[in-house]
């Protein structure tokens, strides 16, 4: 991600403070935890003018759901909205205000994009990735069936049910093997573990990549 | 209590079942999209948003519209009773038929009278309730609880149906989809005309007008509530609309987001018994209002937009997780993610704590909500109160604790850089127990970064490593 922006001429700063932006805990109904770990990223990214995130899921528990944790503290509720507008999914953040649909990229193979479900639901990312990778050198998209059919991951959910989060997956990796595709592209790096793992284990020829990874090769 | 794990693992192994399923729901969600489409309704959105903020205005102001709804039912000759409980309800009924001695009724589906085992309570009665919707008859044979909200016979196969003939009807193995429903037809039309009193749901209770309205494909419901000389109509009080013509948005909605069908093939009005000059109708009818738990969600004002639910059962044909666990797995009669906000709220948080957690959180059935019932964020809710009774109970401490020092690692950078360096050199080395086995029971674990993404940044020269260009 950080090669694709700085190939578009921007200056990329990386806090090493950052941690993790609190969402297995908030997920999981520990919300007393994921408020700790919130306010921990809003001490981090406070003076930044512009946060890029390499997934959608960070990105609406940063500009969605920091709100609801800080419902009742009015002053890092206010912090949090004043951080929303400085947040950005890095597809969106390349398309609506780089405004580089071509980045320049070269990747030879054919690729299906799978819809990460916050992504897709709550920041209703949809044709973006898939403009971006229309751009990309030697690619071919082939969609899915179930593109947005969930991949089973759900954080905490594919440990506490891993037989219902792992027939999720296989369902959706069916789908994907009907494409022909050799690659599975996404926004968001857990739905891609998730997916790779049971790929993995079925020995099945299929690499799964982030869209940045995409974009960045040459 | 515990999920049932064994049944889920079942269900899942089950390849004839996971195809039933999964075709079955498939068909459904087609169907939807074909008929919400921008081309096929272009307002669709405009009345969601409207169906939302009817059903909103109504369950903040239900003691209005409930006085209201009684007063034009009891207007048009028929009676309201106001039941606290199932067994209320159930009550009423079995001393009605007693006071009258009938011994059989028919029903047409309703799922708030499989909330309060209404059969099972009436049969200890002696008193016979036979389904006459096609899937729940084929069901009530079998000996089962409906499977879904809509379409309760979901997961039996015409051949399925072919054997639970053959076993309660003695009809000789018939697996023609056609003559199956024949043969049932030619069984229920007898008890139709037999039948002293017909039982009936509603979806929904029309306040001005004193009306309720039921919505059927077989048209089961009409005989069941025009044939006997009794109806009775069981409804929840959040069944309640203010006007007749907020069902030009409701109707529009329910078929549509349940089958995929514009109008479903009868919309009835019925508005108490039979008048003089009128050749049909029974001649008394009831409304049996049903609180059985309802009030108590009224009383959250965050979660009680559960109670906006038209039972269309979209979110379960688009439940991941309901497609593969099926509905036999959830611990109610109301499946899939509206059962999984409904149910602890009705029975409490601390019983079948795992309900809400069953979920991956992706958001399908908010997003195909007629009313808009924000279903994630709800089970979000839920999962911090269970999480809450765990801390007071002290319960489940190990995972508490793993949160507890994941948020203190997480606000300290320095530890958390340290442990995620030492974890890309020892991680291979962990044994796969806890958490990790059950990840490694489905996939192949995968391999940390040989190099973190602080590593390689700090290599490129630290803080403000790599390009110092302005944007070109």
């Amino acid at each position: 991600m950080t090669q694709v922006l700085e190939r578009l001429g921007y200056q990329v700063h990386f806090p090493a403070a950052q941690t993790c932006c609190g969402q297995p805990a908030f997920n999981s109904g520990y919300t007393e935890e994921a408020r700790k770990i919130a306010r921990h990223f809003l001490d981090v990214f406070r003076d930044s003018e512009t946060i890029i995130v390499p997934s959608g899921s960070c990105t609406s528990m940063i500009s969605h759901h920091f709100a609801d944790i800080f419902e009742h503290d009015p002053k890092l509720l206010a912090e949090a909205h004043a951080l929303e507008p400085r947040v950005w999914e890095f597809s969106r953040f390349l398309l609506e205000v780089a405004q580089a649909e071509d980045v320049g990229a070269r990747f030879d193979g054919i690729v299906t994009y799978h819809d990460s479900c916050h992504a897709l639901r709550e920041l209703h990312i949809k044709t973006g990735p898939r403009k971006l990778l229309a751009k990309v050198q030697g690619l071919t998209l082939a969609e899915m069936n179930a593109a947005e059919e969930c991949c089973g991951f759900g954080g905490t959910f594919s440990i506490k049910f891993p037989e219902v989060s792992g027939a999720m997956a296989r369902t959706k990796i069916d789908s994907i093997q009907k494409t022909g595709a050799s690659t599975v592209v996404s926004i968001d790096s857990s739905c891609l573990m998730q997916l790779q793992g049971v790929i993995d284990r079925a020995g099945l020829p299929i690499r799964t990549l982030h869209l940045a990874e995409v974009l960045a090769s040459r | 209590m515990k999920a049932p794990e064994t049944e889920i693992q079942q269900a899942i192994n089950d390849s004839r079942l996971q195809l039933a399923i999964y075709t079955a729901t498939g068909r459904l969600i087609d169907h939807r999209a074909g008929v919400v489409s921008a081309e096929a309704l272009p307002d669709y959105q405009e009345l969601r948003d409207k169906a939302n903020a009817i059903k909103k205005h109504t369950i903040e102001n239900l003691d209005y519209y409930l006085e209201q709804l009684e007063s034009n039912v009891i207007a048009h000759g028929g009676k309201v009773v106001y039941c606290r409980t199932g067994e209320e309800a159930a009550d009423f009924v079995i001393n009605l038929a007693r006071e009258r001695d009938l011994h059989m009724l028919v029903k047409s589906k309703s799922m708030t009278s499989e909330e309060i085992h209404f059969n099972e309570r009436l049969e200890k009665h002696h008193l016979q309730a036979i389904e006459t919707d096609l899937g729940e008859y084929i069901l009530q044979l079998a000996h089962q609880r409906p499977y879904h909200i809509v379409a309760p016979a979901l997961h039996l196969t015409r051949y399925d149906v072919a054997d639970v003939f053959t076993k309660e009807l003695g009809v000789e193995n018939e697996v023609v989809i056609e003559k199956q429903t024949k043969i049932a037809r030619g069984v229920l039309r007898q008890r139709f005309l037999e039948a002293g009193m017909g039982v009936s749901g509603a979806n929904f209770l029309i306040a001005d007008s004193g009306a309720i309205v039921v919505v059927e494909n077989e048209g089961n419901a009409r005989l069941s509530t025009s044939a006997p000389k009794i109806h009775i109509a069981i409804a929840g009080i959040e069944k309640v609309i203010p006007r007749a013509q907020d069902l030009a948005v409701f109707l529009n909605l329910l078929g549509r987001s349940a089958t995929g069908q514009p109008l479903t093939v009868y919309t009835s009005f019925l508005s108490g018994p039979r008048r003089e000059n009128e050749i049909d109708g029974p001649d008394e009818f009831y409304l049996l209002l049903l609180d059985n738990g309802r009030t108590k969600l009224l009383a959250d004002p965050e979660k009680r937009q559960s109670l906006y639910c038209i039972r269309c059962g979209a979110c379960l044909n688009h439940c991941p997780v309901y497609r593969k666990i099926g509905g036999h797995n959830y611990p109610w009669v109301y499946s899939g993610p509206i059962g999984a906000i409904i149910t602890p709220q009705f029975h409490g948080v601390n019983q079948d704590t795992w309900l809400p957690f069953a979920s991956s959180l992706c958001g399908a059935c908010a997003e195909v909500c007629p009313v808009k019932i924000e279903i994630p964020k709800l089970l979000l809710k839920l999962r911090e109160e269970v999480t809450e009774v765990k801390r007071r109970q002290d319960s489940d401490g190990m995972e508490r604790f793993a949160f507890q020092l994941f948020a203190w690692i997480a606000t300290h950078p320095k530890i958390y850089l340290l442990l995620a360096s030492l974890g890309s050199i020892f991680f291979p080395l962990v044994p796969p127990i806890g958490p990790l086995k059950k990840w490694a029971s489905q996939r192949t674990v995968p391999e940390p970064a040989k190099q973190s993404f602080h590593q390689y940044w700090a290599s490129r020269g630290g803080r403000n490593g790599g390009a110092r260009r302005d944007r070109a």
